[in-house]
């Protein structure tokens, strides 16, 4: 099996090889040959549909996109992804967007994308069947609530449990529920951002649990009259809760994204996408 | 005599042969499958056995849930949905309205999908802000599959009372026996009898819609299977969830079975109509 993984990758490495070579006279010349894609001379990077502020902006909407155009560059994850993109020698034109569905993106079998980035949040379970980057977003969790219901005077996680909480399906915000605040209701955990914003806007739930950059999105735009009760730290001793961008287990793009995602960290380009599609997202007083 | 016992063999014959040529069937999709380029990565994320042991527990729990949904379900179904087809069964231009709306009820709520209608009322009716209405998804999910499985579930009660001969009606009627009486005492009986097999059929369906109700939050065992293949992005949680389904929908249609054998048998030894 391995040695048909090595065989396959060195044919797809000698593959774009002859493709660089063939529109040498082409940007694409660029793009370095250890770093194969789905489709030669291009990165087709997926994300699911609707895109969200404030992951990502703009507000341009296509036919395709309901939301935000990720290629429209703005909001934070289609900007790092272009800064990804851009350390791997795709220009703008070069890059494609595709739908890929939270639960496709981790299917078994091949891609349709080179990768993916939608605010998935490593876990070591999740690592053993796709590659994940760095991180490229250290997050925390954070509730949010409505004004002047019982659950808003709330100052401590423990001052937390015997409310009915919810968390969207396929977040570690309903890890951290599960884990870190043990609440005595059974939570809610609905299928789609939608339904887990209806239920808090009907207080059907009394608290909803999201990262924080998705928490000011809420409250922002999508609940009226709720508010960041809090957010939660990243203890110590445990792994730090990150974004990453999933690959497909034991793609070789994996070393080029994560040499990209380690400059940009360290050269500030990160921090400074942080404060222009972030910046609000600071602010939040901790629950302990 | 001869000729049967010819029968017979042949009949052993092709016994064997249809077993042959099942097992060869398999064996090649077996044989197929596990060669596949990618067999390993999918038995390792399908039918993984320690992730079957570890999710298996907390999805039977959380399979409490649909039991619980799909018993009370199905009572206000079998009430609601007579209760329609007997609306529609009524006649007299006096009733026109009733059957009209009836035929509308059962037009709309078999076109409409069983999701759009439990997110319609489970986030729509808390939605309205009354504080007499329940805001909790399991009630408004319960309410939706009455609403929907009510629509299908008349359908099988009309067809059953059509198929009871105008005859026994007449009969009835010259008896003395009112449209009441004549419904009550000669029609349903035997028209809910003959029904029983797609009764069951749209139970097992309703079984399965009840997973419906864990999109908007409720933990079912469906939900709790999302759940732990996300946590681990490995989908065999979803083949726990599919064992406790299965095994309660094998048993109910073998029974459904065992119910027609058993109906055949006694209109075949001619006791019935």
């Amino acid at each position: 099996m391995k040695k048909k993984i090595l065989l396959l990758a060195s044919l797809v490495t000698a593959l774009a090889a002859v493709g660089a070579l063939a529109t040498s006279q082409h940007a694409a010349a660029r793009v370095d040959a250890t770093c194969p894609t789905v489709t030669d001379g291009q990165l087709t990077i997926g994300t699911d549909n609707p895109a969200y502020p404030p992951w990502y902006a703009g507000g341009t909407k296509t036919s395709k996109w309901k939301i935000n155009d990720p290629a429209s560059g703005k909001g934070y994850e289609s900007a790092v992804a272009y800064a990804i993109a851009g350390k791997l020698g795709y220009t703008k034109a070069t890059v494609k967007w595709t739908y890929v569905p939270f639960n496709k993106s981790f299917a078994p079998g091949k891609k349709s994308f080179d990768f993916d980035i939608n605010q998935i949040s490593y876990t070591p379970a999740r690592a053993k069947v796709v590659a994940f980057s760095k991180s490229y977003y250290d997050v925390n969790q954070a509730i949010v609530v409505n004004k002047g219901t019982k659950i808003a005077s709330v100052h401590s996680i423990a001052g937390l449990r015997s409310f009915k909480l919810g968390a969207q399906l396929g977040t570690t915000s309903y890890q951290f529920i599960k884990s870190r605040i043990n609440p005595s209701q059974t939570p809610s955990v609905p299928s789609s951002n939608a339904a887990a914003v209806a239920l808090l806007k009907n207080k059907q739930i009394d608290g909803l649990v999201v990262d924080l950059p998705t928490a000011f999105y809420v409250t922002a735009v999508q609940v009226p009259n709720s508010k960041i009760l809090g957010q939660f730290e990243n203890t110590a001793g445990q792994a730090t809760d990150h974004f990453g961008v999933v690959l497909q287990k034991g793609n070789p793009l994996t070393a080029c994204v994560n040499k990209a995602i380690t400059t940009l960290r360290t050269n500030g380009t990160l921090k400074k996408l942080q404060q222009t599609w972030l910046a609000k997202a600071t602010g939040a007083p901790i629950l302990k | 005599m001869v000729n049967s016992f010819s029968s017979g063999g042949d009949g052993r014959r092709s016994a064997a042969i249809a077993l042959l040529s099942t097992a060869v069937f398999f064996i090649l999709i077996a044989v197929a499958i596990t060669h596949a380029p990618g067999w390993p990565e999918v038995r390792r994320t399908f039918f993984n056995w320690g992730e079957f042991k570890a999710t298996f527990p907390e999805i039977a729990r959380a399979f409490l849930l649909n039991v619980k949904i799909f018993c009370i379900a199905e009572v206000l179904i079998l009430v609601f949905a007579l209760f329609l087809a007997v609306l529609r069964s009524l006649q007299g231009p006096v009733f026109f309205p009733l059957r009209a709306l009836a035929i509308i009820y059962t037009d709309l709520f078999r076109g409409i999908p069983t999701i759009l209608v439990i997110a319609m009322l489970a986030l729509g009716a808390p939605a309205l802000g009354l504080s007499y209405v329940p805001t909790s998804v399991v009630f408004w999910g319960i309410i939706s599959l009455v609403l929907v499985y009510s629509a299908y579930v008349s359908e099988v009660y009309r067809a059953g009372i059509e198929s009871i001969h105008p005859s026994q009606q007449a009969a009835a009627r010259s008896l003395g026996l009112s449209h009441r009486q004549t419904l009550r005492r000669i029609i349903l009986p035997q028209a809910v009898r003959r029904v029983i097999p797609p009764l069951l059929n749209d139970f097992i369906g309703l079984q399965k819609d009840t997973a419906l109700v864990g999109t908007l939050g409720a933990i079912e065992a469906f939900q709790q299977a999302s759940i732990d293949t996300n946590a681990t992005f490995n989908y065999t949680a979803y083949l726990s969830a599919a064992v406790l389904f299965v095994a309660i929908t094998i048993p109910l249609a073998r029974f459904t079975d065992w119910l027609v054998a058993r109906d055949r048998r006694r209109r075949d030894a001619g006791g019935g109509v």
